[in-house]
């Protein structure tokens, strides 16, 4: 791995993709295409939905 | 390093924690510094981190890296994925923090500073981290059961549905008393109420563009909303003083009560997508944004504190929360020392995420320690403040009176001297006609971190800063409303749905819109009688919601405690044990306080009583004479309610005792859920987020 502040700034934007759920569809998109290469993937905004849908279905946040 | 010199260190951060808490508890000066709270805060969690949450790892829970977890194991990309510590951790975190350990500190500082540092340090690292790592652990061996789920399979049906019941109605209380919390930091204040009015058309706004113009881009929709919300914070300050627009945005608690009651509503029943998903989105980097700032007020300005170590409120006389010191300062500070609420994130959707068992310890104790840490700073916040000034934010018309000379007289009087005058002055620098008897804590803390930026950036800014902090408190708190109306009426649809079958269709519109408005009047009618309320309403609602919310860590840690004991760790039980005995005893204890205490305004019947002989004395005018019927209702209500937590709570721990005899004596429980061991080197490698 390169040092210095350009790997730094590297490193946090990763993490705040992955935190933020940015990089999500992505994700997906990799490994749909290892596990399922014969099916079709969802578009972006379904596969942006459906995360919706999934993630807001339970207790997700505290007071 | 050699294993002696790293021991060393760890003695050595120890010794220099408990050092700067002696430090505190000792103190007896005008004023005290907060780096002495952050560094005793620091230092407890790291030696309690390393240490007993490194033995609980070893011993207690024998966690086991080789044993995959279920993300491991079942990797379907959607729910279980296994992810880098790190970021389970900014997703836990994100989860479990919110209003709550802002504003419970912020109440309890009217007991002085000690007691409320004390409580959130022991607190959390013996209760509330412990709480939240056991359950993390026990939800991460089910493929992430839920508490009510782990309950029904480890304690039997009768637990099951104490746990489901109990948690419907936490979810009920902590809608209302979020909700109030909101209302009476904008009844008033036309830059307030702007300000959060705006976060609707902006969160909209945000929605249609993640959704449509550019779907899933989720941080340049973020960054959007974020710079349109900061827009509307400075805005506001435009829009109060515009002789036509400023009125429109000056309303009475009632009519803010039932706007958010209409809009909790409609937010309960509108795509995700457009409303609920983007104002999530934005409140959570406002969220991490705001804990920076108030990290920064405290740990890099270091402002002094003149708040005393005790006040003479510790007798239970006290203004903002009616009650001796214990109970109530352990029902005042849930979140930030011990939260039930917590058990219900931990077991669900975070166990999905963990990689390895390696990572329980940051995920479940780290971050509730980080919590633990947002909670003392809220109390520095509230403790930096001229108490006088303090007093009079946070106490309720009916107990100093409603007029400036009253309320300043009245606050005087007990030893924190402070003039009407100064009030004034402070509200006009605030950008508000009044701050007196905000109660509810975020108008305080918001003072108090205004204060401290004007300390170190010049005493222009205050009103912006000042506003910010509002704007803040009050988009996570609408978050939780919308997000706990959505959760409630999931789960009345699972319960009524046993009564009346097309009642559980949770796809079906009806169902939706019957449970969302039974959901949105249950926490409505406590929010709207905690309005008209002259006590306050915060009085009421905020030990009931804190009664509840310790009822259910209490319960959590008594699902964890059967679950060791019949993985044969019964020498062990005593880790959740002595902190589930500890919330029983004191909850009960502060539920018999509330119920049959004499003085009106600690117990729930005297306070009915002592209200029905003003009515018939016909010692009532104007508003107090109409809300008392309203009020005397309630206040019985209350009364039922605090029974029905006991019971809750008791029917659990006794079969606990009783499963956990059972097991000791050889006879059959139901057995252990727990999934069978899987190593995790049979597995394929994962892909996952952020995996190594």
């Amino acid at each position: 791995m390169m040092a210095g502040p350009a790997s730094f700034l590297k490193t946090a934007w990763t993490v705040l993709r992955e935190v933020s759920g940015d990089a999500a569809y992505e994700n997906y998109l990799t490994r749909h295409r290892e596990r399922h290469p014969d099916q079709p993937a969802l578009d972006r905004e379904a596969f942006y939905l459906s995360e919706l849908d999934r993630r807001w279905s339970g207790i997700n946040r505290c007071c | 390093m050699p294993k002696f010199a790293q021991n060393l260190i760890w003695i050595a951060i120890g010794v220099f924690g408990a050092a700067c808490l002696g430090g505190i508890a000792l103190h007896r000066g005008e004023t005290i510094n907060a780096f002495w709270f952050i560094a005793a805060a620091f230092g407890i969690y790291a030696v309690a981190y390393r240490l007993y949450a490194g033995w609980i790892c070893a011993k207690v829970l024998t966690l086991d890296p080789s044993r995959a977890t279920p993300a491991l194991r079942i990797n379907d990309g959607r729910d279980y994925v296994p992810t880098h510590r790190w970021i389970t951790f900014g997703h836990h975190f994100a989860a479990i923090a919110g209003a709550g350990p802002l504003v419970g500190p912020t109440l309890a500082a009217q007991f002085g500073y000690l007691p409320g540092t004390l409580w959130l340090l022991t607190g959390a690292v013996i209760g509330g981290c412990v709480q939240d790592m056991v359950v993390l652990w026990a939800s991460t061996r089910r493929d992430g059961r839920t508490l009510g789920q782990m309950a029904r399979d480890e304690l039997g049906p009768i637990a099951g549905g104490a746990a489901l019941v109990g948690t419907l109605l936490i979810m009920v209380l902590i809608v209302a008393v979020l909700g109030l919390v909101v209302v009476n930091a904008m009844k008033h204040s036309p830059w307030g109420t702007f300000t959060v009015a705006m976060t609707i058309p902006i969160a909209i706004l945000v929605g249609i563009y993640m959704r449509n113009i550019r779907p899933g881009r989720v941080l340049e929709g973020s960054l959007i909303g974020l710079f349109l919300l900061l827009a509307a914070t400075a805005g506001g300050g435009w829009v109060a003083h515009h002789p036509v627009l400023g009125p429109m945005f000056n309303f009475e608690g009632t009519t803010l009560a039932l706007l958010v009651i209409g809009y909790g509503f409609f937010a309960a029943i509108m795509p995700v997508w457009l409303l609920l998903a983007p104002r999530d989105y934005i409140s959570t980097f406002i969220k991490i944004g705001a804990i920076l700032l108030l990290a920064f007020a405290v740990v890099i300005l270091r402002p002094e504190l003149h708040m005393p170590a005790l006040t003479q409120f510790t007798d239970g006389t006290g203004p903002v929360v009616a009650g001796g010191l214990y109970p109530f300062l352990f029902i005042t500070i849930a979140c930030g020392a011990v939260s039930g609420f917590h058990a219900l994130i931990s077991s669900g959707t975070t166990p999905k995420l963990i990689m390895s068992e390696r990572d329980l310890r940051l995920v479940g104790y780290g971050s509730m320690a980080m919590e633990s840490f947002v909670g003392v700073m809220a109390l520095i916040a509230a403790c930096v403040l001229d108490p006088g000034v303090y007093f009079a934010i946070n106490s309720s018309a009916g107990i100093v009176g409603s007029t400036l000379e009253q309320a300043t007289a009245t606050i005087s009087g007990w030893g924190f001297p402070v003039t009407a005058e100064h009030m004034t002055e402070l509200a006009r620098e605030m950008g508000e006609t009044t701050l007196l008897a905000r109660t509810g804590g975020a108008p305080s803390l918001a003072v108090g971190m205004a204060q401290i930026f004007a300390g170190a950036f010049g005493q222009s800014m205050l009103a912006l800063w000042y506003h910010f902090a509002i704007m803040f408190e009050a988009l996570f708190i609408l978050t939780a409303v919308d997000a706990g109306t959505r959760v409630g009426r999931f789960m009345l649809q699972d319960l009524l749905g046993n009564i009346w079958k097309p009642l559980g269709n949770t796809s079906s519109q009806m169902s939706t819109i019957i449970c969302s408005a039974l959901f949105v009047a249950s926490w409505g009618y406590f929010l709207y009688i905690g309005v008209i309320d002259p006590y306050g309403g915060i009085n009421i609602l905020w030990p009931l919601f804190g009664i509840s919310n310790q009822m259910l860590a209490a319960i959590a840690l008594a699902i964890v405690t059967t679950i060791l004991v019949k993985k044969d760790k019964a020498r062990y039980a005593w880790v959740p044990g002595l902190p589930m005995v500890f919330l029983a005893v004191t909850t009960t204890y502060a539920s018999w306080l509330k119920l049959f205490d004499a003085d009106p305004r600690v117990g729930f019947l005297a306070g009915a009583n002592a209200l029905e002989a003003k009515l018939q004395a016909g010692t009532l005018t104007g508003a107090a004479l109409e809300s008392a019927p309203h009020i005397i209702f309630n206040q019985r209500l209350d009364a039922g309610l605090t029974v029905f937590f006991i019971i809750v709570l008791w029917v659990t721990i006794i079969e606990m005792a009783r499963i956990s005899l059972r097991h000791l004596q050889g006879k059959p429980v139901p057995p252990l859920s727990e999934t069978p061991y899987v190593d995790e080197a049979t597995l394929p490698h994962p892909t996952g987020v952020g995996g190594h």
